[in-house]
């Protein structure tokens, strides 16, 4: 748990790479430092009495509820393009990022 | 600190000519009298947001012209008898609720300049029962704070001192309810985001059962734990304002089919003698009084207590052993949950895009880097660092396994109490930037109320005192979908004390009780 402090920066370039995020080289130790830091706090894990408990998920017993196999009526395409910064034809415009 | 320092404010009674000073209830029963209009109501709110507001921040936006008009369209629709339960009274929204007419930003860059298509499901119902928008309320960035510090959009001041934090996330609720800016608004409790700044602010607010409340347009932060609720100045009020928001919504699978009783009519009449409340168990845990409480905190809660006994219930020692886990295992599984939702905000499908990208990786890594703030950015490392192979037995699964040890200590109570009460946070609001550089001692503000987000139950928070100057909160919590004993519980407390009548008075609220904006 990022404890191996030589480790820490190629830690953290590796979970950043993972969630999606750029990391700017100058911020990687103390980013580091506070995750060191909060994953610290979850080592009290260990000491709970979790032998032969279940995994709770979430706090409903009751499951989901399915609703009817039915047509609804949502937001109208338009409605829905009306944030987009750019829409063509009904299509969402976006960057060319692949030549 | 010094715990013998006076607050900055005083008991208001009810004053009519200064409606400011009346409650939601109060409001409504002169709106029901005549002796007020919904349009002097929006009037007076936006003329208090726009002259006291500039120093607290907890506003980000408001529409004076729909609001106007809605207020006209309310006092119509009274004067032909088609009056909802809330009709003509003002609100403000957090901004993590979708709302498409005004923007919606979530407290974050990511979304600045967002309008929702839609519109949330508790935002709608509010509306059909009569209350009038006003705006959008600051808040912690996507919910993820407890301090009004993580906004994008700048700090949420706490009315009761300059330089301190209203809590959070729902900072700018909290924050605009102490100031008497507007008698309600919405707020959102993933690990303690109505109750702890509700303390700090010295309000009243609930968090009900998990699913009481549609989740649908709520800005999804962590999908087990969010519930929406209200943040007003008493139970009474609160009780009214929810029974308009819960109940079963076909847009949220996760929303319960369990009937929403008239939670304001049952809090009963002090004619009829509804202001006892014999009979009632009050469990009272030693783990809520361990280290790490302020010591006057702890003393304002015990008062509270024996007043609640005075009033007829038992006081009940139970037992939550392993309270202690709390924080950690909350703290990695919500954050797990945060980074699988915030994972759509990638600058093509939702929020901020950053300019010149050169490839696809640039522009997803780069726009969620310029878009998401320190705190965000940590949870989803966080999130995924526990989700990741090698952590996810060790790390999430082991904290899922001790949520439920948690959820069977609660069940384990309820067997011989009927609500569980003790301090909401652990001391009271501290001075901005006390905790900014240091994630873990910020965690620890939520000690107290993770828990019934890890479990789902109901819990709110009411005021029962000061200490070193600042309110501090009483925390109840109660069975699943028993919200109706909480809310009884806090309204028999608020008709024996008047902590809920006080407000600040002090430089950041000039002459603020006496003033007719």
């Amino acid at each position: 748990m990022l404890t191996d402090s030589d480790d820490i920066r190629a830690q953290v370039q590796g979970l950043a790479s993972l969630a999606g995020l750029a990391v700017a080289p100058a911020a990687v130790d103390a980013i580091g430092r506070d995750l060191a830091d909060v994953l610290a706090l979850f080592e009290a894990l260990n000491e709970a009495p979790i032998e032969g408990i279940e995994p709770m998920a979430h706090p409903l017993s009751s499951g989901l509820r399915l609703r009817d196999d039915v047509v609804i009526e949502g937001p109208s395409r338009e409605a829905l393009q009306a944030p987009a910064p750019a829409v063509q034809d009904g299509y969402f415009l976006v960057p060319r990022v692949i030549d | 600190m010094n715990a013998s320092v006076e607050p900055d404010g005083r008991a208001v009674p009810a004053d009519p000519s200064a409606p400011h000073t009346l409650s939601l209830h109060e409001q409504a029963a002169a709106l029901a009298a005549g002796t007020l209009s919904g349009v002097e109501l929006v009037q007076h709110a936006l003329a208090r947001i726009e002259r006291l507001d500039p120093a607290l921040n907890s506003v980000l936006c408001t529409d004076p012209e729909r609001a106007l008009a809605r207020a006209a369209d309310a006092d119509a629709a009274r004067a032909r008898g088609e009056a909802g339960a809330l009709c003509g009274l003002p609100l403000v929204h957090k901004d993590i609720f979708c709302t498409s007419g005004l923007p919606t930003t979530c407290g974050s860059r990511m979304l600045a300049g967002y309008r929702s298509p839609i519109t949330a499901t508790a935002v709608a119902r509010l509306e059909a029962a009569g209350a009038i928008t006003l705006g959008k309320a600051n808040m912690d960035e996507f919910a993820m704070g407890s301090s009004g510090e993580n906004s994008a959009f700048g700090a949420t001041g706490n009315p009761w001192r300059a330089g301190t934090v209203p809590g959070g996330s729902s900072s700018g609720s909290a924050a605009l309810i102490a100031a008497r800016l507007a008698p309600l608004a919405t707020a959102t409790d993933t690990g303690g985001s109505i109750r702890q700044p509700a303390a700090f602010c010295g309000v009243t607010g609930i968090k009900p059962t998990y699913g009481r409340v549609s989740r649908y347009g709520m800005i999804a932060f962590a999908s087990s734990f969010d519930q929406g609720g209200v943040i007003a100045t008493t139970a009474q009020d609160c009780a009214l304002a929810l029974g308009a928001m819960a109940g079963l919504d076909a847009n949220d699978a996760t929303s319960s089919d369990a009937d929403v009783p008239d939670w304001a009519a049952a809090l009963g009449d002090p004619a009829d003698g509804a202001t006892r409340l014999d009979g009632l168990r009050i469990g009272v845990p030693e783990a809520f009084f361990g280290d790490g409480l302020d010591e006057t905190v702890a003393v304002r809660v015990r008062e509270a207590l024996s007043t609640l006994a005075g009033l007829g219930a038992t006081l009940v020692p139970v037992e939550l052993p392993n309270q202690r886990f709390g924080i950690p295992a909350y703290y990695v599984i919500a954050p797990a949950e945060a980074s699988s939702n915030l994972s759509r905000f990638d600058g093509v499908r939702f929020g901020h895009r950053c300019d010149d990208a050169v490839d696809l990786q640039d522009l997803y890594t780069r726009s969620r880097a310029e878009g998401f703030g320190a705190e965000v950015q940590r949870r989803i490392l966080i999130g995924t660092h526990v989700l990741s192979a090698g952590y996810y037995d060790a790390c999430y699964l082991r904290a899922q396994r001790v949520r439920r040890l948690i959820a069977d200590d609660f069940e384990r109570a309820f067997g011989s109490v009927d609500v569980i009460a003790g301090p909401t946070a652990p001391g009271v609001a501290f001075a901005r930037g006390a905790n900014s550089g240091d994630p873990v001692a910020m965690y620890l503000n939520d000690l107290y109320t993770v828990a019934a987000n890890l479990c789902g139950l109901p819990a709110m928070s009411l005021p029962c005192g000061f200490a070193h100057g600042m309110p501090v909160g009483l925390q109840l919590i109660g069975r699943a979908f028993d919200e109706g004993t909480l809310l009884r519980t806090a309204h028999r407390y608020q008709q024996e004390s008047d902590w809920h009548r006080w407000m600040p008075t002090g430089a950041i609220l000039p002459d603020t009780s006496r003033a007719r904006t």
